[in-house]
């Protein structure tokens, strides 16, 4: 399967890309992820342009093999739901498999050739909880995420995810699609904080992939004079 | 402050660094972030030295990959280096000599910045260091150089900058597990303790600020010198310990991005953590149990 993720980065930071081992256990291989930043329309507080984010996560992901980022999202006119950019995805994946042989991703697949790839969502505890806000999620599309492709969550200090899911009946309904990763090891490093860090002129060494650290800096992104123009505008 | 009135500032790390991790690499990045904030110091220098094997803790690999390892982790790094001296001793060697070792280091190196001009640097410190019993400036010569470029980039930078005053103050860097290991029996002699927070300072990195503040309440010798013990908060959860590293290893998990790349690397292509690893010293009374109940029987 294929791990999609569609999160504002704000700044690339590991965590997300953890999950990998996880999930595992047997029933799944997983073959790619993909880290798909949002369109610039989005409108979020404090969200710099797309080509910097982009460039950032292209940066953070030199040295991965199997995660790759998407900027298709990001170069929309307009902002996508989410499910759209499942269904762009997912149909791209589609058209990619080779007609006769099996998968050929440079991953040695003994399964069924004619084995179709999943396309889930990977997201954060924090997300799920979000599908319980008014007016922010519409219902066909939270139907379409968890009925259709799926999704993988991983925990979040502070947030219970077994609750969000019981919480909500679609997500009951679909919660055998939820597939809850839980975090061996408890890393949090919010895009929030790391922001507000290099604003304040704080080290993020270590935090941040070197490479992207040194992309903020020659591209003078985050600084206190731009979170204002942010807050201001 | 002036940058002339700044007292210069070593932070010194000790622990197992088995393995490495970047929780320990953040510490460094905090504490001088902190230090360098209150406007008195000017943090110059961090070290990590790891322990010797003769620690005898549980699941501790030999010294020559965690130090290995721990330079890998600082090869990009400006300030923080790894000094090998602690890990070579063939005996464990208490935190508190390992500190004084540095104090002594620190201050006859300034005399020698306060002296040379970057002219004569080789000779001064062959005819000055080499009388220090156990000095490391006079047993490491990689050491050596280092401390001798660093000088370079002081004298370098003495024609345009006031000098800082007096002699660099080395502190000791950890985090709220060290400080409330204090309480352990036998794990400290309690004279070392004062001599940690009397005559040199610590730098606690912690999450809970709340139980560190606490534990400093409840010890007498901590509250005589609360002022030299410096809690600095870690606002980002980043529990990223060697034990959960090892434990993620034997379960076959990814550690990518808990630990720098390099490192990870190195332990994939070394296969260093194994359940046999795990099992290494068990049984074993660990060093400073051993050496402080011995004493105190005798």
């Amino acid at each position: 399967m294929s791990l999609g993720s569609c999160q504002s980065h704000g700044n690339d930071k590991g965590e997300q890309i953890l999950p990998y081992k996880c999930c595992n256990g047997g029933m799944y291989q997983v073959i790619a992820g993909i880290i798909s930043p949002v369109n610039d329309k989005y409108g979020k507080k404090d969200l710099v342009a797309a080509r910097h984010r982009v460039a950032m996560a292209r940066l953070a992901l030199q040295t991965s093999d199997w995660i790759r980022v998407d900027p298709w999202e990001s170069e929309q006119v307009q902002w996508l739901e989410t499910v759209k950019v499942l269904r762009h995805h997912h149909r791209e994946l589609l058209r990619s498999l080779p007609q006769k042989e099996g998968l050929d991703r440079g991953k040695a697949h003994p399964a069924a050739p004619t084995a179709v790839p999943e396309l889930k969502l990977l997201c954060g505890a924090d997300v799920l909880k979000t599908f319980q806000t008014p007016n922010l999620w519409k219902d066909a599309h939270i139907q379409e995420i968890v009925e259709k492709f799926g999704l993988v969550c991983v925990g979040r200090a502070g947030h219970d995810a077994e609750r969000y899911i019981l919480g909500l009946p679609i997500l009951q309904k679909y919660q055998h699609n939820i597939h809850l990763a839980r975090e061996p090891v408890q890393n949090e490093i919010s895009a929030t904080y790391i922001r507000r860090a290099l604003s304040q002129g704080q080290s993020v060494k270590y935090l941040l992939p070197d490479a992207v650290i040194a992309y903020i800096k020659d591209h003078n992104l985050y600084t206190k004079d731009s979170s204002w123009k942010d807050n201001n505008t | 402050m002036e940058n002339s009135e700044k007292t210069e500032l070593v932070l010194l790390a000790c622990g197992s660094f088995n393995p490495i991790t970047n929780m320990h690499l953040r510490l460094f990045e905090l504490a001088k972030d902190y230090m360098n904030g209150t406007g008195k110091y000017k943090v110059i220098k961090g070290i990590i030295s790891p322990v010797g094997d003769a620690y005898k803790k549980k699941g501790l690999i030999s010294a020559h990959h965690r130090v290995f390892m721990a330079q890998l982790a600082t090869k990009n790094s400006e300030w923080v280096e790894v000094d090998t001296w602690e890990s070579l001793q063939k005996e464990w060697v208490e935190t508190a000599k390992v500190l004084r070792i540095w104090i002594t280091s620190a201050t006859c190196c300034k005399d020698l910045w306060e002296m040379c001009l970057g002219h004569h640097q080789e000779k001064l410190e062959a005819s000055s260091c080499g009388n220090e019993q156990g000095s490391p400036v006079l047993e490491r010569p990689g050491r050596k150089r280092k401390w001798a470029e660093q000088r370079q980039d002081f004298s370098q930078k003495k024609s345009l900058e006031p000098k800082t005053k007096g002699v660099p103050k080395v502190k000791l860097l950890c985090g709220a597990d060290l400080l409330e290991s204090f309480g352990v029996p036998n794990l400290w002699k309690s004279e070392d303790i004062t001599q940690i927070v009397r005559d040199y300072g610590l730098i606690c990195i912690t999450r809970a600020g709340n139980d560190a503040q606490k534990f400093i309440y409840e010890s007498d010798v901590l509250w005589k010198y609360q002022n030299n013990i410096h809690l600095v908060n870690e606002w980002i959860t980043n529990d990223i310990s060697s034990t959960k590293i090892r434990q993620a290893l034997r379960r076959g998990q990814s550690i990518r991005y808990l630990v720098p790349d390099l490192v990870q690397e190195y332990i994939e292509k070394h296969d260093l953590y194994t359940s046999e690893s795990e099992e290494r010293n068990v049984g074993v009374i660990l060093a400073p149990l051993q050496r402080n109940m011995a004493e105190a029987n005798s």
